[in-house]
């Protein structure tokens, strides 16, 4: 037989896939019954806790450990920072212990003597021209000739935005339990790579990678942050070999969680814009700046302008600043909001500065991006859904009383193409199916996507399905990250189970008389095409396989998407707030959130990614920030206090509009949960601007930086 | 978090045995909300921690001909369950209402909230109350944004507890009880601003344990608590104004204006409280007095705009207790 049309089936043909189905691991979740590995308890464990150094720069001159290893109850404790250790940021591992409790190892921890000679440290980086020697400029991009266009500009529009540094804040933090006994380690990790950590922790440790297993069920969060083995991920494994192969917990506490594990580079930028008096933008010059710790980095300059990459005369700059900071990691989306953020606010103000409805201006300028017709649409449904009609005024003049009401737009680009996945399916004599992936559910709802995908295709109900994912003993799929997961994961599923599928076919080809081409899987039942009455149930058909089970794999090759997946999308999002300008509170009232997307398997857990991706702008733009104290060299708001987040009442009105047609999708399965995150900030910066008068500069737009704009002061 | 004996009494008598005749060696542990995250940030390494909930007589709210009776150990959702202090109270009531955490408003209590540390973020990472480092105020050059506008100097931070400033502009008295007896002081007194490091935040002695609070009765008073709050969710304040007016018919025959969040103490705005005497409470007159409370603010690099917010909270607190009944 010549292979499978693996194709996906034709939409009025789908009888699971399309239809709104809950998370299959729903009630385990909410029942506590579901372990994150957090929550991980093994016999005999021990709990390790690191000492962190107190200053952003500093060499290590001695680390004494003696006192921590006299303590009753110590096993073990490694050194992490060495002597002659040059530390960059405050809140690096110095050292580690395991003991037979958390009490102990913390401890023990304080009684770690460590001789620091304290080096100078700078932490900040909003004002550039501060920045001195720790500026690295990344070179000028040039594209046609931005000064003649300047010239020729019936308007030039200016200004200055910035986004701060922010955290991944998992609620889950970092870390992991470790045993390493013998030759082989046991390892559960909070991962959102299940297939390629143990290998990276196997390296560090200069031991097979195959000897390494990783088991994880659930993570609590990762956001582009948890794909390596990271420094305390090795050393529990140390800890664990010294301590005589106990297995070690060791979970980050917050405070450390918020310093070491992850931060979004900073985007400040200032922007000039020239344009026609109908609003189309002819010339763009930027200089941006941000940091990434001390690597320097912030927003490429190959990022700007976002989305409108087509502006025919532009002069690009960026220039990354160096600080003892934490260093960054991808953050959903790496880049994407900051530059969101900093193009739609400029095109707002230019819009403002023309007296222009700024719709009228963007879809003016949309013939600049790579899919104008798209974003036209999207931004149609946008002003619909957002009633912009009724609800939007020239920037400024909301009416009277203190509470101002306004609108703003913002947009996204994403890619989304599924990664290199392998799945196995085993069909079993007795019926019952097991489909394996060594991926994992960032709580993104992919176990039931499998199960979604193997329902479909042999013609079962999702319950039917037994999805095995978080061990790297099943087939290898890719890290979660890039929105790549359902793509390749739906994939590989399908070829796997197809390809299973017609195995089952041919073994039961004879009982029905016909062959195996003349048969298809359909509700619980193997028939021959279109007569039900010449049928077996699936239990019966799979009866005919005697004792051996059917065990066949499926490959996703992002290079041979074969039409089932691509990428490639745009987004939309208008906000709608209202801003007290006695106080400088602003309240979302709205955020309206006109989504592209390919195939759409699961609309529900697709519209969950979005609402989620929403509420993290909302914290984004109006709460979150890295305080850091340039005379303490500290990050002060490393807490769950201080370093703020939305809840339920911070909220408002979330509405989600997936575009979902037969043109969308035609295309195949594309990823969605890093594009929705993208334009929310921008959007609730440009509703401010719009229901208040002025541009606050910079978010989070807190009551002090928008009393600050409205009396004409910088915060 | 260092290893610590505990007990748990539950007579009062015994509880006043087990204190510490310095700061540092004993702490009372009530909700635990506060003391808990104290100890594991080594900010309090406690010998011994003496738990009251466990005493009856610390608990309970009741009417009494002096006024409203408040156990220490009532937890602010007891006292948000209370018709008295909702019907009678809503200053109060909305002060505890602002502590928005379901959690901490089903653990904490009210003697905890008006003995919480402060939550400065120099304090809290161990720099002392005074935030100082080699002798010079971190908070003053550093990141104070939500730190003092009043009373600053050598103390910025503010006094987290939004009750407090609510009970001082009731008038209320707290019950303060040591094995050589018990002494009454009024909220305003219980909240002094430290001169070094070595000094609290309250008056309460180290040997002492704060059983009561007592509320003068509200017969012919209007009041009532704003607070300006970034979020709604798991916040604090970032200035609140808590009210009291004696009511002479339509005008206030005296007030009592006190602010929240924005110095050492509960502020009390003495110009603003002048003012509104013998005044019927217009848009205005409230303007006036929100202006009043805040003349004599002295805010830091970046607390500026919370100079503003203390002035809009008085007065929308006192547009509020003018709408409310006497
Ligand atoms: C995120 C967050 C937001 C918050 N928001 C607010 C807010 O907006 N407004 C506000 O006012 N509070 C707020 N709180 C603080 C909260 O109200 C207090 O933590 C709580 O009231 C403390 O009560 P407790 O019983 O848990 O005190 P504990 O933690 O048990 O004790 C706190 C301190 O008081 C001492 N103590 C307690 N009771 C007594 C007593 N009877 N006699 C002598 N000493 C005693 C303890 O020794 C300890 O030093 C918030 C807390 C958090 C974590």
């Amino acid at each position: 037989m010549s292979e499978p049309n693996y194709r996906w089936p034709a939409r009025d043909k789908r009888r699971v896939m399309g239809t709104r189905v809950n998370r299959i691991d729903g009630p385990a979740k909410v029942s506590g019954r579901g372990k994150y590995g957090s929550d991980i308890n093994q016999p005999g464990m021990l709990f390790a806790a690191l000492l962190t150094c107190p200053h952003a720069h500093a060499r290590v001159r001695s680390v004494d450990i003696k006192e921590a290893q006299a303590l009753k109850g110590v096993t073990a404790v490694e050194v992490m920072s060495g002597p002659g250790t040059v530390i960059q940021w405050a809140g690096t591992e110095v050292a580690a212990v395991a003991a037979l409790t958390e009490e102990i190892a913390r401890d023990a921890v304080r009684r770690i003597k460590v001789d620091y000679e304290v080096l100078s440290h700078a932490v900040k980086e909003e004002d550039l021209k501060a920045a001195g020697g720790r500026s690295k400029p990344a070179g000028e991009v040039l594209v046609g000739d931005p000064d003649d266009a300047f010239k020729k500009a019936d308007v030039i529009s200016e200004g200055e935005y910035g986004i701060p540094v922010l955290q991944h804040c998992c609620l889950e933090p970092h870390g992991q339990v470790v045993m390493w006994k013998g030759d082989t380690i046991e390892y559960w990790p909070s991962t959102q790579n299940v297939s390629g950590i143990g290998g990276d922790l196997a390296q560090s440790l200069s031991i097979p990678a195959a000897n390494v297993h990783v088991r994880q069920d659930h993570v609590g969060g990762g956001f582009g942050s948890k794909f390596s083995a990271d420094r305390w991920g090795v050393v529990a494994a140390k800890l664990s070999k010294a301590s005589g192969g106990r297995p070690v917990k060791l979970f980050l506490d917050r405070r450390t969680e918020l310093e070491i594990a992850g931060s979004r580079p900073s985007g400040f930028a200032r922007i000039r814009l020239g344009a026609r008096k109908d609003g189309t933008i002819i010339a763009w010059e930027s200089q941006s700046w941000g940091t990434s710790g001390p690597g320097g980095g912030g927003v490429a300059a190959t990022q700007l302008p976002y989305v409108f990459v087509n502006i025919p005369n532009k002069r690009v700059n960026h220039t990354g600043v160096i600080t003892h900071t934490g260093p960054a990691r991808a953050w959903r989306a790496p880049n994407h909001p900051q530059a969101s953020f900093l193009t739609c606010c400029a095109i707002e103000d230019l819009a403002a500065k023309l007296n222009l409805d700024p719709l009228e201006v963007f879809d003016r300028n949309f013939q600049y991006t790579a899919r104008p017709e798209v974003y036209r649409a999207q931004l149609r449904k946008a002003a619909e859904l957002s009633e912009w009609e009724k609800l939007w005024h020239p920037r400024g003049q909301a009416g009277p009383g203190p509470v101002k009401r306004g609108l703003g737009i913002g947009v996204a680009t994403w890619g989304g193409l599924g990664h290199a996945s392998d799945c196995r399916t085993t069909i079993h004599p007795d019926g019952s199916v097991e489909v394996e992936l060594g991926s994992q559910d960032l709580g993104t709802g992919t176990r039931t996507v499998i199960a979604m995908v193997a329902a479909e295709t042999l013609g079962l109900s999702v319950g039917q399905i037994q999805v095995k994912i978080g061990d790297n003993r099943y087939p290898p799929s890719g890290g979660s990250g890039g929105s790549t997961t359902v793509g390749g994961v739906a994939v590989s599923t399908r070829k796997s189970t197809m390809n299973a599928l017609q195995k089952l076919l041919e073994a039961v080809a004879p009982a029905l008389g016909v062959s195996a081409d003349q048969l298809e899987a359909v509700d619980g039942r193997i028939q021959v095409r279109g007569n039900p009455a010449k049928s077996l149930t699936w239990k019966a058909a799979c009866q005919k396989l005697g004792v051996k089970p059917i065990v066949e794999m499926g490959r996703n090759d992002p290079k041979n998407p074969m039409g089932m997946i691509s990428q490639g999308v745009g987004g939309i999002q208008i906000a709608d707030v209202s801003v007290d300008v006695e106080t400088g509170v602003v309240k979302l009232n709205r955020l309206v959130a006109v989504q592209d997307c390919g195939l759409i398997i699961n609309p529900k857990t697709a519209e969950s990614q979005v609402y989620g991706a929403c509420i993290m702008s909302i914290c984004g733009a109006l709460f979150e920030e890295r305080i850091m104290c340039q005379q303490t060299g500290r990050f002060l708001n490393a807490d769950m206090e201080f370093y703020k987040l939305a809840g339920i009442d911070d909220i408002g009105e979330i509405i989600v509009h997936l575009d979902i047609t037969p043109e969308h999708d035609a295309r195949g399965v594309i990823g969605l949960g890093e594009p929705p995150v993208v334009p929310g900030i921008a959007a609730i910066a440009n509703a401010v601007a719009n229901a208040i008068g002025v541009r606050v500069p910079r978010v989070p737009l807190t009551p002090d930086r928008v009393l600050a704009a409205l009396e004409g002061r910088r915060a | 978090m260092q290893a610590f004996e505990y007990a748990s009494p539950t007579t009062l008598k015994e509880a006043l045995s087990l204190l510490g005749e310095r700061w540092g060696e004993v702490d009372v542990l009530a909700g635990g909300t506060d003391l808990l995250s104290l100890m594991k940030d080594y900010v309090h390494t406690p010998k011994r921690v003496v738990n009251i909930k466990g005493i009856a007589e610390l608990g309970g709210i009741r009417r009494t001909p002096a006024g409203l009776r408040i156990g220490a150990t009532v937890t602010l959702d007891e006292l948000l369950a209370s018709p008295v202090v909702r019907t009678e109270y809503p200053s109060l009531w909305t002060a505890a209402d602002g502590v928005r955490s379901p959690q901490i408003r089903n653990m904490g209590t009210v003697g905890g909230d008006l003995c919480q540390r402060p939550r400065c973020w120099y304090f809290r990472l161990g720099y002392g109350l005074l935030a100082q480092k080699d002798g010079t105020s971190l908070v003053v050059n550093g990141e104070n944004k939500y730190h003092a506008i009043f009373g600053g100097g050598p103390a910025y931070f503010v006094s987290a507890s939004s009750l407090g400033p609510a009970l001082v502009a009731l008038g209320a008295k707290v019950r303060l009880a040591s094995a050589s007896g018990a002494r009454e002081l009024s909220v305003e007194e219980f909240f002094v601003i430290p001169k070094s490091d070595a000094e609290r935040e309250i008056a309460l002695r180290p040997n002492e344990i704060l059983t009561e609070i007592l509320v003068p009765p509200a017969t012919g008073v209007r009041n009532a608590t704003y607070e300006v709050r970034h979020k709604e969710a798991l916040d604090w304040p970032l200035a609140t104004a808590s009210v009291t007016l004696r009511m002479k018919g339509a005008t206030v025959e005296s007030a009592r204006v006190v602010m929240g969040h924005v110095a050492p103490i509960p502020w009390v705005a003495r110009e603003a409280e002048r003012l509104l005497a013998g005044k019927t409470i217009t848009e205005e007159v409230a303007e006036q007095a929100g202006k009043a409370a805040v003349a004599g603010a002295r805010p830091l690099s970046q607390n500026g705009y919370k100079v503003r917010l203390a002035q809009v909270a008085v007065k929308r607190a006192l547009l509020a207790a003018a709408r409310g009944k006497a």
